[in-house]
């Protein structure tokens, strides 16, 4: 069977404020030793875990991606990343064409570590742009100077990357409709193969969050974050980005093989504290805090947190909601009469699209794709 | 000690008139009658101390939460008089204290030759007790004025003695002071009810007729009846007959409540007590109808009987459309306790199916709901209040309208509302704020009296559908809580009447329609369509929310299209948590009314259809 991997490096010099991931900083952990001391030994958490995996499902997996993601993977030394690397490859086979995809913060990179990590095996980079207006980024709580973007990207290409991405957010309150153009003009200047554009989501607990509670920072604006969604779309589209996924757009051929994975319902392992896992219609994820996650590795036990079965009609559930995401959508020969009854109102909307819909498929339109979890709760069972 | 022991005090049916007295307390809300009521049944030994329970008369647990009796009940408490040491019977017999009940309260005072007028010495008469003073007047009801309350550090028995003696045209100085809290007075109470209520006068050997007072339904014996006996005598072995319906029925049981209900012999001329007779539903026996023997049945029944007319109709739906068979069985089963209540089905194309719901007022509705609610474990919608309106169209034709969504469109010669007299009792400071208040709800006034020097009593005549809409809500918040309110309908008057429509989507929703006054038309459908775009969600299309008289709109908000309605973000570990989210979405969902193609949710509905009452007690929090 294929099984992708994902790496879950929790560790970021500091917190953003608008970020609510698993992810912790030195001043959190107590650590005065600094980061490198840690991310050494966690390196070999993650092998441990790695190998149990082994253990676990056999030794006839094939693994076509592995992404590293976080918190701050960059901030990982390249010897770390290749360990891992060869850990999964000999546990695994590894795909003649693997995936391997490295976040990476503009800010912690050099050309030097760029060439380390591609010499360590990785050969996708995947950089947390955000925006290229500083006071977009300041809301945001971000460090990192966007002139930065044009040096890390020129490098990583000049490395050798052949697929380099970059990570925008829109909607953050403040931006304007100019500030957005401005980040998309400055994305598509870049030698780059793919972009990820998601809408701010305020998460709770966050620092941005109490900010707007606060009124320090105005609230989102979903009309014009709808709006911002359309004019991406254009631009990306008219320089030969074609969208794959609701935020994801890439030049051809240049999909993330691992995001795919994760919408087309394939098994794939997540190593780290709070990764999930999905394997073969069971889901389970791993203790959240490292320290926890470390105690249970050194104690030889499985470091799961807790596991769920999933049931036909969540499969199914699942599928039509990730399904729904892509440019095929979802198989009309696979809903019943009342669900496509349901439906057939957004094609008369245009929101599904007329000629995908007579074909045999319920597709979102770029109007569709603003209210997809719309339609998705009209047919989930 | 005055008490004697029930074994020997004069049993039921053997008891000379001339030993009885039967009273009534007449108090508002909140004046003490239930503790005075605790107070005698103590100090009359009917009920030990050890047994004693606060409000030991009320039945219903809304009745002790709510501080009110809904429905009367009569206990009979045997008294040696310290006045000059005989042997009576008293009859106390609890009134209902609410203005929609008046029908009720009016028969419990024609049971009676007395009555206590209990006025709180802290707060001093209300309006809905003075109407219950003069009603009492009017049956020529001895009067014995008494303060309660006296312990009370706020009390003003000085000032309030001063009203009530020119009230009633008595001294001040008769007005007895009491507290139904220590037992202070309390037995002068009962020794100068002795001395100052008249004996209950009948013919023993006429035909037997007694007056219904009260019927209760109770799940064990069926219709317990209250009755005062007025001529002739009810024993076990008879078989009775109801003179309105001229239905006979088989006597169960006959006896007296002392306070538990006790078998007897019978009932003799003058005396209270209960009869039951197998009879499953209060419609049965009613309140005000005269029972006789079937053996020798009385000609002329005993006056005033009526039947009781809901004045004020809502719509009431099951939240679950699921539960419409479980809200049928409750209201059949609430039927069965309240003959006022009148219900039939209703089907609404926002709500779905309910019932058409007939009260004598807003207090009754408010009970009837919470009974249902509590009682049945039902949650309800309930649509805005709607009186009676008598149309007349073009052609002649007359309709009544109970529900405004039956309202006709066009071709309408006249419109007839229900008109009442409405008292209100005020410090005069607020004499102002009232009357504006009146006349903004189409009151005409009909006169002002001072009670005492700071004291007004205001009436007014008004279209009862301005009071049923918050009008009391609207009083007290103007009066700082102490104006107080009795209405009783006096007719009926044409009025420039058109109904406001309320379209989503162009689709009139019919649970929003309202009756109103041309005048107001403009503002009640600028708030309600300003009120329904907060509280309908944006959907994938542009809802257009209107108000219209007919075809004319007159009022219009616009709920734009929702743009944006999806999470940017769907990886690994967001897979659970988003399925979660969608389906918990897709519940919530099916909690929705579909008006056309527009989902409303519930809580749309619950917040459109409550009138500003609501937001005024908010204020008041």
């Amino acid at each position: 069977m294929n099984l992708a991997f994902y790496v879950h490096i929790p560790y970021c010099i500091k917190r953003c404020g608008y970020c609510d991931f698993n992810t912790y900083t030195p001043s959190e952990l107590q650590i005065t030793t600094g980061l490198k001391s840690i991310t050494n030994s966690y390196t070999n958490l993650l092998i441990a875990e790695i190998k149990s995996a082994r253990k676990q499902l056999g030794d006839q997996s094939t693994v076509p991606s592995i992404f590293f993601g976080g918190g701050t993977p960059s901030l990982m030394e390249a010897s770390d990343i290749e360990s891992i690397i060869t850990a999964i490859g000999s546990e695994f086979d590894l795909a003649s064409d693997v995936e391997i995809t490295l976040e990476s913060n503009p800010d912690t990179v050099d050309r030097e570590k760029l060439e380390n990590f591609y010499n360590a095996g990785v050969n996708r980079i995947s950089f947390g742009m955000q925006s290229a207006v500083p006071h977009v980024l300041a809301t945001l709580d971000r460090t990192h100077n966007p002139d930065n973007l044009y040096q890390v990207t020129q490098w990583a290409s000049d490395v050798g990357f052949k697929e380099i991405s970059v990570d925008l957010i829109y909607g953050t309150p403040g931006e304007s409709k100019a500030d957005w153009q401005k980040t998309i003009d400055t994305a598509l200047s870049l030698p780059i193969t793919h972009i990820s554009a998601y809408a701010l989501i305020i998460e709770e607990g966050t620092k941005l969050a109490a900010q707007i509670k606060r009124g320090e920072v105005g609230p989102v604006d979903d009309d014009l974050t709808a709006e911002k969604y359309i004019m991406a779309d254009n631009a990306f589209t008219k320089f030969g980005f074609d969208w794959y996924e609701l935020s994801n757009w890439s030049k051809p051929n240049s999909e993330s093989k691992h995001n795919l994975a994760y919408w087309l319902g394939h098994n794939w392992w997540g190593a780290g504290p709070g990764a999930h896992s999905h394997i073969n219609g069971k889901r389970f994820w791993n203790v959240k805090h490292p320290n926890l996650y470390k105690q249970k590795i050194d104690a030889g036990e499985a470091p799961v947190a807790d596991s769920e079965d999933l049931q036909e009609s969540q499969i199914e559930s699942e599928r039509l909601m990730l399904s729904i995401r892509l440019p095929s959508g979802v198989e009309k020969s696979t809903l019943n009469e009342k669900q496509i009854l349901d439906l057939s109102g957004y094609v008369k909307s245009g929101h599904l699209d007329e000629g995908n819909w007579d074909n045999g498929r319920a597709a979102l339109t770029l109007e569709g794709r603003l209210i997809a979890d719309r339609i998705v709760r009209e047919i989930l069972l | 000690m005055p008490a004697i022991s029930i074994a020997k005090a004069p049993q039921p049916a053997a008891t000379n008139p001339a030993q009885i007295r039967n009273f009534c307390i007449i108090a508002h809300i909140d004046h003490g009658k239930s503790t005075l009521a605790d107070r005698m049944l103590g100090i009359t030994g009917v009920v030990e101390d050890r047994n004693m329970r606060a409000q030991y008369l009320d039945r219903m647990d809304i009745e002790r939460e709510r501080g009110i009796t809904i429905k009367s009940q009569a206990v009979r408490l045997p008294w040696r008089s310290g006045i000059d040491n005989q042997e009576y019977i008293l009859n106390m017999i609890d009134t209902p204290g609410h203005v929609d009940f008046t029908y009720e309260v009016s028969r419990s005072l024609a049971a009676c030759e007395g009555a206590v007028l209990l006025v709180d010495c802290a707060q001093g008469i209300e309006a809905q007790t003075l109407a219950n003073l003069y009603l009492a007047m009017e049956n020529n009801l001895t009067i014995i004025p008494v303060l309660n309350k006296i312990d009370l550090p706020a009390a003003q028995p000085e000032k309030f003695a001063i009203e009530l003696a020119n009230l009633i045209g008595c001294k001040p100085e008769d007005c007895l002071r009491v507290s139904g809290k220590t037992g202070a007075g309390v037995e002068t109470l009962l020794d100068e009810i002795v001395k100052q209520i008249p004996p209950p006068i009948g013919d023993p050997k006429a035909p037997t007729r007694a007056l219904i007072f009260d019927s209760v339904y109770d799940s064990y014996r069926g219709v317990v009846t209250y009755v005062r006996v007025v001529d002739g005598h009810l024993s076990p072995r008879d078989q009775i007959q109801m003179y309105s319906t001229g239905v006979r029925h088989e006597m169960l049981e006959v006896g007296v409540i002392s306070p538990e209900p006790m078998a007897s012999k019978g009932l003799g001329v003058g005396e209270v007590g209960y009869l039951i007779t197998g009879v499953k539903d209060v419609r049965q026996s009613r309140v005000g109808d005269t029972v006789t023997t079937y053996n020798n049945p009385a000609t002329v029944a005993l006056a005033g009987y009526k039947d009781p007319k809901p004045m004020v109709f809502s719509g009431l739906f099951p939240l679950e459309g699921a539960e419409y068979p479980m809200l049928r069985e409750a209201l059949d089963k609430l039927q069965l306790n309240d003959a006022a209540l009148v219900f039939e089905p209703e089907s609404s194309d926002a709500l779905g199916f309910g019932f058409r719901c007939g009260f004598l007022g807003l207090l009754h509705m408010e009970i009837v709901r919470e009974r249902l609610e509590r009682e049945a474990g039902l949650t309800l919608i309930s649509t805005a209040p709607s009186v009676v309106y008598k149309v007349t169209l073009d052609d002649g034709k007359k309709i009544v309208v109970t529900n405004p969504s039956e309202y006709p469109d066009g071709k309408i010669a006249e419109v007839q509302e229900p008109i009442v007299k409405a008292t209100i009792l005020a410090p005069s400071e607020f004499i102002g704020t009232i009357m504006e208040l009146c006349q903004q709800r189409r009151g005409v006034q009909k006169g002002m009296d001072y009670l005492s020097e700071d004291r007004v009593e205001i009436r007014y005549t008004l279209p009862l559908a301005e009071i049923v809409f918050d009008f009391f809500d609207q009083l007290k918040s103007r009066t700082k809580g102490y104006g107080s309110l009795d209405y009783e309908p006096i007719g009926e008057e044409a009025g420039d009447l058109v109904k406001v429509d309320i379209l989503l989507q162009g689709e009139k929703v019919d649970a929003f329609s309202q009756i109103v006054h041309r005048d107001k038309a403009y503002a009640y459908g600028v708030t309600m369509t300003a009120k329904l775009r907060e509280l309908i969600p944006r959907q994938q299309f542009e809802v257009p929310i209107q108000a219209a008289i007919g075809a004319k709109v007159i009022a219009r908000e616009n709920i734009r299209a929702i743009r944006k309605d999806v999470l940017a973000k769907c990886y690994g570990g967001d897979i659970t948590r988003k399925r979660k989210l969608l389906e918990k979405q897709k519940e919530g969902k099916k909690r929705m009314k579909m008006v056309g193609r527009v989902e409303v949710p519930q809580e749309a509905f619950i917040a459109a259809l409550t009138t500003d009452s609501d937001k005024a007690s908010e204020k008041k929090k």
